[in-house]
């Protein structure tokens, strides 16, 4: 029997909900502050509006849901799914308001592909977009990819018990720390150090490029904030190719690499456990993929004779994979050339990376190396167990921070996500060719939504139809969140219409 | 002689003629023409114009100028004495001078790293770009005084309340 939500269900969940609002209204003020002191003023006057909206909706809702209890797990789970969506609506009104996206959808869409760090875009000729803007969309992403729980649970909620429900709903298991509220300051404080070092590599980069001091270090930053949080939005239409830099496309794999890496095996490697580079399943099955599937990719772009050279191939080639393998869909290409000159081989190979994703409690989307390689790992164990004579005694490890003995749970729990996620790449696949895209761009961009990556073959553009952009919006969320906090909020949902008090 | 004469203008003819051709042909090609189909435009000179965007980035001789046509931007690299004549380059607070780029197009220039770029042999500046001068949006404005007003009465009955 299903039991309707309790009016004390509904409080709770607004409270913390429009807390969480709050929060992200008050991130507005960083724009509101560049384009004041950029004379950028009604970029500016967008950003007071949104923030004005933003706050009104937060300081209602904590005043009429105010409760001192803590949440339970359902409620936890529906307060992060629900502030997804709600600060996908709050922070599309200043791009909106800017003009340079056709439709309040498309700006819909743009915000959720910044707070999933997706980084596919509808926006229209992003060249002559404000600073203020421009920042905007490179700190959604920030937001979405560091989480949205985090930044709430680093300054605005005060239980730990609460916090623990929503850190876990926002699909990051691991907690570096036994508190759940240092763990997020933690991976703050690891975000602003990087931040810090990254904006300055790419700032002196842009200047040794022939970029001005201002627009370098700006560039640096929105750069970094889409780099290492894998969402891929850059400040211009061409993306990474605007800067036509060998170093400065080496800065940023280095940052895409560092932003797909376990925020538990930075803390590691800070707290100086360097073995973890080597030992950690994570990092191993993301280079060894990383190299086959480049592999892969060679011979493809070999046969269609796409690029000649090793500077070419590493520049176009390995960028475009580094960049899909983590998740953040940077490109030196145009998505035209991904159809036109890759063939399908190269492509296949790229649409695996987009698939496999980056490490698991990251900024990365996808399945997640780790995950892959528990299935790998429970493979390996069920072979062994039919090779092996019936009496031996099977036990599979693997190193992931301290040694795990492999037990079914684990490998259950890894393959029904990764099915989970197949399902919802074949999902957009199938909405895609229904509404007439071939069958390989179809699953192409569909991956790129649904693991949250963005490289494009060209399908993402504001003229495609209204129910593909609700599609993806679906499966950038979904694939943000990993399913469950998705899966509570719709079971939620019947239980206000069908279930019994 | 007669013959001379009639093969003279028959050359006439044929060079009248090739012109009239390499005109038809000189017509600006759109970004997405060349992206689209790369590998038939790979090495051949074409004329390209759009605004001139973002940076001007000087590399020593050279420099790379994109230049946006609408559709897409486009990589121009070029002798660094070409880019004299930009004074504007498109961003929020101006439009970028307008452009016509002359130059071999390459789909993966195997100079620069594979990029899809121009080499530029000329470029003429068919119109110049400007500063915008930003005006107060009246209505925007209005909005942002409205929704504050109405926020700050919320916050105090949310005070109110609390006491």
């Amino acid at each position: 029997m299903i039991l309707k939500p309790q009016l004390e269900d509904i409080k709770n969940i607004g409270y913390y909900l429009g807390k969480i609002i709050i929060g992200l209204a008050l991130t507005m003020l960083f724009p509101v502050i560049l384009g004041i002191s950029l004379g950028e003023i009604n970029p500016a006057l967008d950003f007071l509006i949104s923030l004005a909206i933003s706050l009104m909706f937060g300081l209602i809702l904590t005043k009429l849901c105010f409760t001192e209890k803590d949440l339970t797990w359902m409620q936890g789970m529906i307060v992060v799914s629900l502030s997804w969506l709600v600060a996908m609506l709050l922070a599309a009104i200043p791009l909106y308001l800017s003009g340079h996206w056709k439709l309040y959808l498309d700006a819909c869409f743009d915000a959720m592909s910044g707070f999933t760090t997706t980084g596919l875009t509808l926006a229209q000729d992003i060249d002559h977009l404000s600073y203020t803007h421009n920042l905007w969309r490179h700190l959604l992403a920030f937001i979405g990819g560091q989480g949205m729980i985090i930044i709430a649970l680093s300054f605005f909620v005060k239980g730990t018990s609460g916090a623990l429900k929503m850190y876990v709903g926002e699909a990051r298991e691991e907690k570096l720390l036994p508190n759940v509220i240092h763990t997020a300051r933690f991976i703050w404080l690891i975000s602003i150090v990087y931040l810090i070092l990254g904006t300055l590599a790419l700032g002196i980069a842009g200047i040794l490029n022939g970029m001005k001091p201002l627009n370098a270090f700006f560039h640096g930053i929105c750069i970094f904030m889409a780099g290492f949080d894998t969402a891929g939005f850059a400040p211009q239409s061409q993306n990474i190719l605007y800067y036509h830099s060998l170093v400065y496309e080496i800065i940023i794999m280095v940052i895409m690499i560092l932003g797909a890496l376990n925020f538990n095996f930075h803390y590691n490697v800070w707290s100086g456990n360097r073995k973890e580079v080597i030992k950690n399943i994570e990092t191993r099955i993301l280079f060894i993929s990383i190299i086959v599937l480049f592999f892969v990719m060679l011979i493809g772009l070999s046969r269609e004779g796409a690029y000649s050279g090793v500077l070419p191939l590493f520049r176009k080639g390995f960028f475009q994979l580094v960049s899909g393998h983590t998740t953040t869909g940077y490109m030196t290409i145009y998505a035209q050339q991904f159809i036109r000159e890759w063939g399908a081989l190269a492509l296949v190979a790229i649409i695996a990376a987009m698939a496999f994703g980056g490490g698991s409690c990251s900024t990365a989307g996808g399945i997640k190396t780790l995950r892959m390689g528990v299935i790998f790992y429970a493979l390996k164990e069920d072979l062994k167990k039919i090779i092996l004579p019936e009496r031996a005694v099977v036990v599979q490890r693997f190193h992931h921070i301290k040694n795990v003995f492999l037990d079914d749970r684990q490998a259950r729990s890894a393959s029904l996500i990764t099915l989970a996620y197949l399902g919802l790449y074949a999902f957009g696949t199938i909405i895609g060719v229904f509404y007439g895209y071939p069958f390989l761009e179809s699953l192409f961009e569909s991956t790129s939504a649904a693991a949250n990556v963005g490289l494009s073959c060209g399908i993402t553009q504001t003229g495609m139809p209204a129910g593909l952009k609700l599609t993806y919006i679906l499966q950038m969320w979904a694939g943000r969140l990993e399913f469950m906090s998705v899966f509570t909020l719709l079971g939620f949902l019947v239980a206000i219409r069908r279930g019994k008090r | 002689m007669k013959k001379i004469y009639s093969i003279f203008i028959m050359c006439i003819l044929v060079t009248a003629f090739c012109s009239l051709f390499t005109f038809s042909f000189a017509q600006p090609i759109s970004s997405t023409e060349l992206i689209n189909h790369a590998k038939e435009y790979d090495g051949k000179i074409v004329v390209y114009e759009g605004e001139v965007i973002g940076d001007i980035m000087v590399r020593q001789d050279n420099a790379w100028v994109n230049v946006n046509d609408t559709d897409n931007a486009i990589g121009i690299w070029m002798n660094a004495a070409l880019i004299k004549d930009i004074v504007y380059t498109g961003s929020y607070k101006s439009t970028g001078d307008i452009v016509e780029i002359i130059g071999v197009f390459h789909r993966a220039c195997p100079e620069h790293g594979g990029d899809l770029d121009i080499h530029a042999q000329s470029l003429r500046k068919i119109s110049s770009g400007k500063l915008f001068k930003e005006k107060l949006n009246l209505g925007k404005r209005n909005y942002a005084l409205v929704l504050f007003a109405m926020l700050g009465l919320i916050w105090i009955l949310t005070l109110l309340k609390r006491k």
